[in-house]
């Protein structure tokens, strides 16, 4: 065999190797996960572990259901706001707008994106915060101190935007302009050429861009845990505080070992985070597979 | 093919069109000029386009006859770099002045593109879109003329059974009858057919130019191609075109037997 064949037949190997690297991640962080709230598991119901409301670790009680609520409340707020916001901006940037104004949001967009975690969390300190506290909550007549679900949900619906869009741009710009054409020339308006075909033929990537940014936002600590409060307990309106599952990771981790199976309840904080995003995904790609099919 | 010579300098009178004695116009262009940012795409056209005839553009790549079909239904309103000047009539109505609702406009004339882009729907909704944009509501007027339609393009036999399914599923011969049959759905007077056939394999290019036969007793088409062969097939008149310009404009049988500029005869001899 010739060196050039030789290299040839390898090539394709170690990529699989690389691939395969990346299939067994998340397989392994699994069952890392798994193996080490199993202390916290031998002691407690799966059921009381996750409905459960009651948070006290002296006391050796792990209800997680304050942390689960917090996170989906926060995540799926956070959507309804910027996913109709993103669908409409990519629409106008891809169909309506002069090329220079796309040219011109791509770095802008970029810039957004890379915007650190923390910097949105001041931002939502010094502006969300006092917002919500201040302006919103009254003008609903509630009362808040600002640290709550909502702050957290808008703080995360802002970062979430770049991403959210960047991916909803890609899908639009695929979309084939004689398609559009082909509407058009029906008599069809723009705006009905825009709702039957450019979001039916698009439907399968906007389904994505939404489940991928879920399952980013769900996993999103630092700006979120900065505005949201941190108090455990099942919120009763969105201008409670809140105490998501990552910002409970985050902040207690390394601390309190002196408690037992603390450290396997965080463990398992972990896992149901890891378990609730496999779930999203699965969802979504099940819709993705529904939208295929038309 | 390639035609290899220079721009051949085309006399102002060649250049203007009167109606042909015996036939009813249906498009009337005048005057038109459209420009872009750094190039003349079409250069003064001149053109009357005859009632139940098949009228072909003819000429090589890139000379404009796609730009001039896009202007007949305006299109080019989405070329934002495109200017237009000069005037198209249709039914007395110069579709290019702005004062009539262009989405009606476009209803007068049904395009076939290079490729079928069937919308992402059944094969049932695809026909149904124009008449449901049309405004029209009843479902059996609707289930109707889906079937009128896609029997007039023959595909009613080979799809009946799966109206409900995706389009895309169809072949690409198949797919392009459809998107005939979209077109005709909304009652067009002009079919505007911009190189049908080049996707195709042969039997299914000969499946739509027979179609365009048959059509033409209801509808005036207008065609563009490169293929000569085609146009000698299907063309009761011929415009051939040069770098943006009409340079000869007749009967078919005078075109091609008799053709009087070089660049024609030129083309016709290559072309065979």
């Amino acid at each position: 065999m010739t060196k050039r064949i030789l290299i040839d037949n390898i090539s394709s190997k170690w990529m699989l190797v690389c691939l395969s690297f990346f299939l067994l991640l998340p397989l392994a962080i699994g069952t890392g996960l798994v193996l080490k709230s199993e202390d916290l598991l031998t002691g407690h119901t799966l059921s009381s572990l996750i409905f459960s409301a009651d948070w006290s670790p002296s006391e050796d009680k792990f209800g997680f259901w304050p942390f689960i609520l917090s996170s989906l409340w926060v995540t799926i707020i956070a959507l309804i706001i910027s996913m109709p916001l993103c669908l409409l901006a990519a629409i106008y940037l891809s169909q309506f707008a002069p090329k220079w104004l796309l040219e011109f949001m791509r770095p802008v967009i970029d810039i957004l994106a890379g915007i650190p975690s923390v910097v949105y969390g001041v931002w939502g300190v010094l502006v969300i915060v006092p917002l919500v506290g201040d302006t919103i909550a009254p003008f609903f007549n509630n009362e808040s101190l600002g640290y709550s679900i909502l702050a957290g949900a808008l703080v995360l619906a802002v970062m979430s935007i770049p991403y959210i869009l960047n991916m909803l741009l890609e899908v639009f710009r695929q979309v084939p302009v004689e398609l559009g054409e082909a509407s058009l020339s029906l008599g069809a308006t723009k705006w009905e050429t825009i709702k039957h075909v450019f979001i039916r033929k698009g439907a399968t990537g906007i389904l994505s861009a939404y489940g991928l940014g879920f399952s980013k936002a769900l996993g999103e600590t630092i700006a979120v845990m900065m505005v949201i409060g941190n108090v455990v307990q099942e919120p009763a309106s969105v201008f409670d505080a809140g105490y998501p599952l990552p910002a409970l990771i985050a902040n207690n981790y390394g601390e309190m070992m002196s408690i037992p199976s603390y450290d396997s309840a965080l463990m398992f904080g972990s896992l149901l985070l890891f378990v609730i995003i496999l779930a999203i995904n699965i969802l979504f790609r099940y819709l993705i597979y529904k939208s295929e099919e038309k | 093919m390639s035609i290899k010579t220079t721009i051949p300098v085309i006399s102002k009178e060649a250049a203007h069109f009167q109606v042909v004695p015996g036939e009813v116009p249906v498009l009337n262009i005048r005057n038109l000029n459209v420009r872009s940012k750094n190039a003349q795409i079409l250069k003064n056209i001149n053109l009357v386009v005859p009632k139940n005839k098949i009228t072909v553009l003819l000429g090589p790549s890139g000379c404009g006859k796609t730009t001039l079909l896009k202007c007949m239904n305006r299109l080019t309103d989405l070329y934002s770099e495109l200017k237009l000047d000069g005037s198209i009539e249709i039914d007395g109505e110069d579709i290019l002045s702005g004062k009539y609702d262009i989405t009606q406009i476009r209803q007068k004339m049904g395009l076939v593109m290079q490729r079928p882009f069937p919308l992402p729907m059944s094969i049932y909704d695809n026909i149904a879109y124009g008449l449901k944009i049309k405004g029209i509501r009843k479902k059996s007027i609707i289930s109707e003329k889906v079937e009128k339609h896609l029997r007039e393009v023959a595909l009613w036999d080979e799809v009946k059974d799966r109206l409900k399914t995706s389009a895309q599923r169809l072949s690409i011969g198949q797919q392009q009858r459809l998107c005939l049959a979209r077109g005709l759905a909304v009652e067009p007077e002009i079919i505007l057919a911009d190189e049908p056939t080049s996707a195709l394999d042969p039997i299914s290019s000969r499946v739509i130019e027979e179609e365009f036969l048959k059509l033409k007793a209801d509808y005036t088409i207008i065609l563009v191609t490169h293929i000569l062969r085609q146009a000698k097939r299907l063309a009761d008149f011929v415009v051939f075109m040069y770098y943006g310009e009409i340079v000869e404009y007749g009967p078919a049988s005078e075109i091609f037997e008799n053709p009087k500029t070089d660049i024609l005869k030129e083309y016709l001899r290559v072309g065979h």
